[in-house]
């Protein structure tokens, strides 16, 4: 019997139950609906943190001062001051893995303009931090430049939330002046909005300067708070921090018995730790509705029983009229997996739609993949095939002189 | 009429185990058919007629003896080699007609045709009306099993069987569940079947419709009890002729 012809006797099986088959074809849409949903947020959520971590800057590396212990006491770590501008100095120097590097002082306080009064953060840092680093581009105005780092230059850069809360009425601040503290600072560029940062901070809510500019005149330090800095593609970033380890304990001068004095962290390492989590969720997801896809299988395995013990006599007339056994277990494996096949699109459709109803009502974002969906078709296909089989191979097995003989 | 032989058995047993119990449904049954003959088989309940039908129909092999069909012995053969026997040189009619419910007539009488792969669809339908057409069904092609009369769904049953063109018939207590007007009217259809040279076998126990036939074998308890050509055999169309008219189904 040619596929034609086992794919209309399989189909004319199912018109004459119709409640029946879609009953049947119920778990299994269930079942694919709920894998293609679940996995669409999972994947969803997995891409935005990645996408919010990249936007912070993928190849970005954060050195910190470490607390070692110092008499018997951990200190705070903004207290700790062990990075210097020698350790800048020698980073930009001697390493090969990194692209830019750039000292970070930063500081808080009140941002003043009018009337208008903020408290924010201003962080010092040198002009590769926007474009090396961080990739941040400016919305007006211009950047400060190495020159404006040497001199100390009075200038800044305003975030998107400080320009709001300084200039409510849509002014641009431009060319104007702002106080930071008592400290007056020249407006000449704004930066455009990056939102929210993975953690949950406002990346807007700061004002940027020279370096020098926050460690001399605010902050009157000659200790760093950070160290940022870039490696020259996400795959260097591993050998970057190794590189910058050696680097630092030998600026440190440390025996190799002591422990470091710094801690290197890079962006890499966070996208990886959230993905991890959220592949997690993903799979645990995929789980739970593989499952309910296992009961539909069960469900199909169910129904084929029945359908074989209802139609013994029709099997038997087949039988004696020329059906061979691969004849009868191919039609009502054909049937189970037609079964299995239509619930399998029916769910990928209801699947999708209720991802993005998801989407709209919800606001969480979804990722419908094209291997969920492949997948969901495969495993279909398969759940056909394995609960059908064994209901078509008794039919198969049948007498057909019993078989005819059944009432 | 040639004389070849269509159907030889020698002493052919068949024997059921039930539990620790044997049945002895066929004690050693031996007979030939010639090609073209009409043959009923006649005997009371449990006397082996099904038993030797469905050994006749390759559906059962036989515990014992020797079959050949067109000279080819059955026993030999496997499964998938009876099930092509059965769909190239059979044709059933049962009893209780086993048509597919809710499937119109002419794609019951495709079925056959359908586990015949070097048919192809055209083909398929084309024979299948010119068998309906040839029960006298021609108008009836649509129609599903539940809007005809036992007469005509024993009709569509026949066609089913005819369509592959099969070297013999078999048919079991194929009028049992007819009125007479109905049984008459089928045995006039395997009547004219036969004077085309279609080989008949025809199981019944109802001595009425053994003396349409040309011969008639006589089963007792699982043994042929006598083998005679029927002497004056009847047209089973002048008896329908006969029947008074006021029934008219
Ligand atoms: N599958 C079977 N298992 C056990 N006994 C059987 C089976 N088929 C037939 N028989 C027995 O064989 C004998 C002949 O049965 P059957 O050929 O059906 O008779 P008939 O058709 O002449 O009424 C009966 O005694 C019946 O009980
Ligand atoms: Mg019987």
């Amino acid at each position: 019997m040619n596929f034609f012809n086992l794919l209309r006797i399989a189909l004319r099986a199912l018109q004459r139950n119709k409640l029946r088959a879609f009953l049947t074809m119920l778990g299994i849409i269930i079942g694919v609906a709920s894998v293609i949903a679940m996995v669409a947020i999972g994947q969803g959520s997995k891409q935005s943190i990645q996408q919010q971590l990249s936007g912070m800057g993928s190849n970005m590396i954060i050195i910190r001062p470490n607390s070692n212990i110092s008499a018997g006491a951990r200190l705070d770590a903004t207290s700790v001051q062990t990075l210097t501008l020698d350790d800048v100095k020698a980073l930009q120097k001697q390493a090969a893995h990194l692209s830019a590097v750039t000292p970070l002082a930063s500081a808080k306080g009140q941002a003043i303009y009018g009337n208008n009064n903020w408290p924010t953060t201003i962080q010092g840092v040198n002009p590769e931090y926007l474009d090396s680093i961080r990739q941040w581009p400016l919305q007006d105005g211009i950047e400060f430049t190495d020159r404006d780092v040497q001199s100390q230059n009075k200038v800044c850069l305003l975030g998107q939330t400080v320009i709001t809360n300084l200039f409510p009425n849509g002014e641009n601040p431009v060319g104007k002046y702002i106080r930071f503290g008592k400290v007056p600072l020249l407006v000449i560029g704004t930066l455009t909005a990056k939102g929210e940062s993975a953690f949950g901070q406002d990346q807007d809510d700061v004002i940027l300067s020279p370096f020098t500019t926050v460690q001399r005149r605010i902050l009157s330090t000659i200790y760093l708070q950070n160290i940022y800095a870039s490696a020259i593609d996400e795959n260097s970033t591993t050998a970057a921090t190794d590189e910058i380890s050696q680097i630092l304990r030998t600026s440190h001068r440390l025996k190799p018995t002591d422990e470091d004095d710094f801690a290197v962290r890079t962006m890499q390492e966070l996208i990886n730790t959230f993905s991890s989590t959220s592949q997690l969720l993903t799979v645990l997801l995929a789980v739970i509705s593989g499952i309910s896809l296992l009961v539909g299988g069960i469900g199909i395995m169910n129904i084929m029983y029945v359908s074989v013990t209802e139609r013994t006599k029709e099997i038997g007339l087949r039988m004696s009229i020329g059906a061979r056994g691969i004849d009868i277990l191919l039609q009502f494996l054909t049937e189970a997996i037609l079964i299995s096949i239509t619930g399998g699109i029916i769910g990928v459709i209801l699947g999708i739609t209720s991802a993005k109803l998801v989407t709209v009502f919800l606001s969480w974002p979804t990722l419908v993949t094209e291997y969920s969906i492949l997948l969901s078709f495969l495993v279909c296909f398969i759940t056909g095939v394995f609960f059908g089989y064994y209901p078509a191979q008794k039919a198969s097995r049948l007498d057909p002189i019993e078989a005819l003989r059944y009432e | 009429m040639s004389n070849q032989k269509i159907l030889e058995l020698k002493d052919i047993k068949r024997e059921f185990r039930m539990g620790s119990e044997i049945v002895r449904a066929l004690k050693g049954v031996t007979f030939d058919v010639a090609a073209g003959e009409f043959i009923t088989i006649m005997g009371s309940s449990g006397s082996g007629k099904t038993t030797l039908l469905n050994t006749l129909g390759c559906l059962d092999k036989p515990t014992e003896g020797t079959y050949l069909l067109d000279g080819v012995d059955v026993r030999k053969l496997g499964r998938n080699e009876l099930a092509r026997l059965r769909n190239h040189k059979i044709g059933f009619v049962f009893q209780a007609y086993n048509l597919l419910p809710r499937t119109s007539a002419l794609e019951n009488v495709e079925l056959p045709l359908l586990y015949n792969q070097t048919i192809s669809a055209k083909e398929r339908k084309d024979r299948a009306v010119a068998a309906l057409e040839a029960v006298n069904l021609g108008d009836r092609l649509d129609h599903t099993p539940n809007q005809l009369s036992g007469g005509q769904q024993q009709r569509v049953a026949i066609a089913r069987a005819l369509v592959n063109e099969p070297v013999m018939i078999l048919a079991d207590e194929a009028t049992g569940n007819l009125d007479s007007r109905s049984s008459y009217s089928i045995m006039a259809l395997f009547q004219e079947l036969n004077a085309k040279g279609k080989t008949i076998v025809f199981v019944t126990h109802e001595p009425d419709i053994a003396s349409f036939s040309s011969r008639t074998i006589m089963l007792r308890d699982g043994r042929v009890m006598k083998d005679s050509a029927n002497e004056n055999r009847k047209s089973a169309k002048e008896v329908l002729a006969a029947l008074p008219q006021t029934e008219d189904y």
